[in-house]
């Protein structure tokens, strides 16, 4: 079996899991999530009456199936609270949370993938001590800060005190620097990490001794001969970053009422609004599952050696 | 961090287990250490000493902004917001302990049941670490909110399992490579059960990295609940933490933003404090000692002198020294002329790779480089422009495949040579590539010249190697250990190439080896070095009858030949060459020498001329 089909195969038995897990989230609710939903003062009959046209009376298995047979076929049942499909609802408001994920991934590659092979070019063997500690330093802060305090920090300075740009909605470009920003800071740090250990790793080998022998110039050196090998793991710390960003996105969402998935997970739980959270949180999961897949399917085109490495 | 080759000093080990050790120089985990100290320390006494302030509800001063009464301003009873936010200290730290201590014991059971369950099982419980790992911690955390509902309970148990999965791969991995050492396989072969390998073997071993990773997760869990409790998910009044307070302050962002100031800055503060101290905590156990020497000024050097106008290559005096008054290649002078090969031969340590190093240009830093000459076609190596080095001066290392790019195909790697020095067209650079690989009697070279290094033989990347030196006018090939990575067959083929690129080219060939037996067979002539120094020079046909210095003589005697003794052990030289920081005065042989004297000991011979026909020699029991 190639190494392609074995991953897809892994991917199709984790989205498997993963359907019947957010199935499961709503049976596992200690009580009766309609009770809960709708509170101690609902009538008996609208209980029950909610019950059915949820399926909630009928056996396990059974709802189980119907869950599935709807999940493959786009239906994902309908909010408690305004009757509205939850496919519709993810439909509108996937496309806003992956346009902020994505730029933000981009951004974070495009600023630290060349800052931190900066650092390793400067600080190689142990030269630029103070070179050294100031990135290290600073990365380590930059990673340790989540990113809806970075949210929360734009928002007041560049939005409220400077009046820049708009500290919340989505409407036009300008609405998607601040968002975007603070998505990227924490990622951009950990890639620039990965990024300079990488190149460091790099720069003692042979192949690099010898480009050097050759006297070729520095921008050849690091673009034509370092970078290529230092990618692969920097892609796949990035890719593997996205699915954080993703989930990260949930708070910088809420901060800046995005009108994306994230903002409405929360609104849902909040509200025990539990079709939209069960669709929701399935998405997401999905998400992931892909960006995963996709990390290592590109990686295993990419890389000429991987073929063998693989395991 | 890199490793300087150098291994960890006995110091640095014995320091690693003192706290003070592994924090003299870390500036950033020393940062930490404090942060996460004076957090604590507000944990313990914050309730007590702003408690009553924190709780006092004050009607007349309700969602005030910045004063000198109230710094951060009230919240909507009229509490002081700074002195909420330093109660908030110990509720916050308790609830991120909660949630460590409940992923780490979900984390470390989970991790550890692959080596007691059965095969399948055990495969299973891997396969879920795998899939679960890859998940981001809040949705796992959301996704227990649901199922638990709103609260601290549920935030907890939440960020708990966001935490458990990376504690499950490192309690893992850590088991995995402690299970594989050879004291546990001892105890599994005298039939200890897995149980008690688990218990008594392996945790113990794995109980440091893992405890030193709860700084991390710790850090990791403080900021998981702040961002549940800022979605409303997490704490619920009447309690508090910093993420509740950043929950309530947040929507008068507009008006006061001080009153979300002092949270935020809370947060951002032990974030960072717990991160810093854990990164210093992880690394602790793969420190290297860090250079902080400045290296020694280089030796004086005297006046160059003419160039030798029948030398390629021409070093006078080179010197290599590293900081802490280490010199691996002393005063060493060597010449080589067109179309010759030059052996240099010695034992691993004593400084033929780095004398190669700086000839080619490529000493790491710290290392430091002095010479009184070295002059390539009779013009300073240092003088000359990177485009005539880049096409007169060509190396080959002892590995093929480290030293050809991985991810470049091999043409491309020749073809840039002549692009980038000679301003070659594309096509005609392509060109002359397969020209070359096709003149070191790689099959197909076109083809060849298509593929990357990893799908060619050893001999055939050796041979693309070569051919890499050939794609400008090469003076000088520098070969060290060109075929010690390769099998012998192979070798044999590398050295009749190299032989006839030297009177195909004309180019001076310097081979490094360390087995004086090849370097017999290959060169024209042989240079031995000993510890950093030249001992002996002589032609290589006189090696057998006319080598002169003990050390040279050794060598040849250790040679096993076909009338050699096989039922004997194979003779070697007794003891071992001095570190370059333990030479003597004297000759650096003298303490393996059978013929040393007391003027050996203490005075150093010169390397001098001795009989005819260019041979050299340092040692003054040779007349």
């Amino acid at each position: 079996m190639g190494a392609g089909v074995r991953r897809v195969v892994r991917f199709l038995v984790s989205l498997a899991v993963l359907v019947v897990a957010s199935f499961a989230m709503v049976h596992l609710i200690p009580g009766d999530p309609v009770r809960s939903s709708l509170g101690p003062a609902a009538p008996v009959e609208l209980v029950e009456a909610r019950r059915a046209a949820l399926g909630l009376d009928r056996p396990l298995p059974e709802q189980l199936l119907t869950y599935v047979t709807g999940v493959l076929s786009g239906d994902f049942g309908t909010s408690f609270l305004t009757g509205e499909p939850v496919g519709e609802v993810i439909v509108i408001r996937l496309p806003n949370t992956l346009a902020l994920a994505l730029l933000a991934t981009g951004l974070a590659l495009l600023v630290a993938v060349p800052l931190g092979m900066w650092a390793a070019v400067r600080t190689e063997n142990g030269r630029n001590r103070g070179t050294d500690l100031t990135f290290s330093a600073a990365t380590g802060a930059a990673v340790a800060v989540p990113e809806f305090l970075y949210a929360i920090g734009l928002v007041a300075v560049l939005a409220i005190g400077l009046g820049w740009f708009p500290p919340a909605g989505m409407a036009g470009p300008g609405t998607y620097v601040l968002p975007v920003l603070a998505l990227a800071v924490g990622p951009a740090a950990m890639i620039a990490r990965v990024s300079r250990v990488e190149t460091l790793r790099e720069l003692g080998k042979d192949y690099m001794r010898l480009a050097r022998a050759k006297r070729l110039p520095a921008a050849r050196l690091h673009l034509r001969h370092l970078l290529p090998n230092t990618l692969t793991a920097t892609l796949t710390v990035g890719g593997l970053l996205l699915s954080s960003l993703i989930a990260g996105g949930v708070l910088v969402e809420y901060v800046f009422a995005w009108p994306g998935l994230g903002l409405k997970i929360v609104e849902s739980i909040t509200q025990k609004d539990y079709p939209v959270a069960q669709g929701v949180i399935l998405v997401y999961g999905a998400i992931v599952l892909v960006v995963n897949l996709a990390v290592d399917l590109v990686l295993g085109a990419l890389d000429p050696t991987s073929a063998i490495k693989e395991t | 961090m890199t490793s300087l080759g150098a291994g960890p000093e006995p110091a640095t080990r014995r320091g690693r287990s003192r706290p003070a050790g592994w924090l003299r120089g870390n500036v950033p985990g020393a940062a930490g250490a404090l942060i996460v100290a004076g957090m604590v320390a507000l944990a313990v006494v914050g309730p007590l000493v702003w408690g009553e302030a924190a709780a006092r509800i004050d009607a007349a001063a309700i969602l005030q902004g910045s004063s000198s009464e109230h710094p951060l301003g009230t919240d909507n009873l009229g509490r002081d917001l700074l002195a909420r936010v330093l109660v908030a200290a110990r509720y916050s730290l308790l609830l991120a302990l909660a949630a460590t201590l409940v992923g780490a014991s979900a984390g470390v059971v989970l991790g550890t049941l692959p080596s007691v369950l059965p095969r399948r099982a055990a495969r299973l419980a891997t396969g879920t670490v795998n899939a679960l790992v890859a998940f981001p911690g809040l949705l796992l955390a959301m996704f227990t909110a649901v199922v638990t509902g709103l609260g601290a309970r549920g935030a907890v148990l939440g960020i708990g399992v966001a935490i458990a999965p990376g504690f499950a791969r490192l309690t893992q991995t850590l088991a995995a490579t402690v299970a594989g050492s050879d004291y546990v396989a001892a105890a599994r072969m005298l039939g200890v059960s897995r149980r008690r390998v688990l218990t008594r073997h392996v945790l113990p071993n794995i109980a440091e990295p893992l405890i030193l990773n709860l700084t991390q997760a710790f850090g990791g869990a403080l900021l998981g609940l702040a961002g549940m409790s800022f979605l409303g998910l997490g704490v619920q009044p009447p309690q508090f933490d910093w993420g509740r307070l950043l929950f309530d302050g947040f929507p008068r962002i507009y008006l006061t933003p001080e009153v979300a100031l002092g949270p935020a800055a809370a947060i951002a503060l032990a974030g960072i404090g717990f991160n810093l101290l854990g990164d210093a905590l992880a690394r602790a156990a793969a420190r290297t000692p860090a250079v902080g020497e400045r290296p020694p000024p280089p030796p004086a050097t005297g006046p160059a002198g003419e160039p030798d106008p029948g030398a390629v290559l021409e070093v006078r005096d080179l010197t290599v020294s590293f900081p802490g008054g280490l010199t691996p290649v002393r005063g060493l002078s060597l010449t080589a002329a067109p179309g010759e090969i030059v052996g240099l031969v010695g034992e691993s340590g004593s400084g033929k790779s780095l004398t190669a190093a700086a000839i080619g240009g490529l000493v790491p830093y710290p290392g430091t480089v002095a010479y009184t000459a070295l002059r390539l076609g009779g013009r300073d190596v240092a003088t000359l422009p990177d485009r005539e080095l880049g096409t007169e001066l060509a190396m080959v290392f002892q590995d093929p495949l480290a030293a050809l790019n991985p991810a470049l195909k091999v043409g491309g790697q020749l073809a840039e040579v002549a692009v980038v020095h000679e301003d070659a067209g594309r096509a005609e650079a392509r060109r002359r590539a397969v020209d070359r690989l096709g003149r070191v009697h790689l099959p197909e070279p076109g083809e060849v010249a298509g593929r990357h290094p990893h799908e060619l033989s050893g001999g055939m990347r050796q041979r693309a190697v070569i051919a890499m030196g050939l794609m400008g006018t090469p003076r000088l090939i520098i070969a060290d250990e060109p075929t010690t990575a390769l099998d012998v067959t192979v070798q044999r083929q590398i050295l009749r190439l190299l032989r006839e690129v030297a009177d195909e080219t004309g180019a001076a060939t310097l081979f490094i080896s360390h087995d004086i037996a090849v370097v017999g067979e290959l060169c024209d002539r042989v240079v031995v070095m000993y510890a950093g120094r030249v001992v002996e020079e002589l032609p290589a046909g006189r090696l057998a009858a006319g080598a002169a210095h003990p050390y040279t003589k050794a060598l040849i005697a250790s040679l096993p030949d076909l009338d050699t003794d096989r039922s004997q052990p194979l003779a070697g030289i007794p003891g071992t060459q001095p570190a370059p920081a333990r030479v003597g005065p004297g000759c650096a042989f003298a303490p393996r020498c059978a013929l040393a004297t007391e003027r050996c000991e203490s005075e150093r011979p010169e390397l001098a001329a001795h009989g005819g026909d260019g041979r050299r020699v340092a040692c003054w029991e040779v007349k």
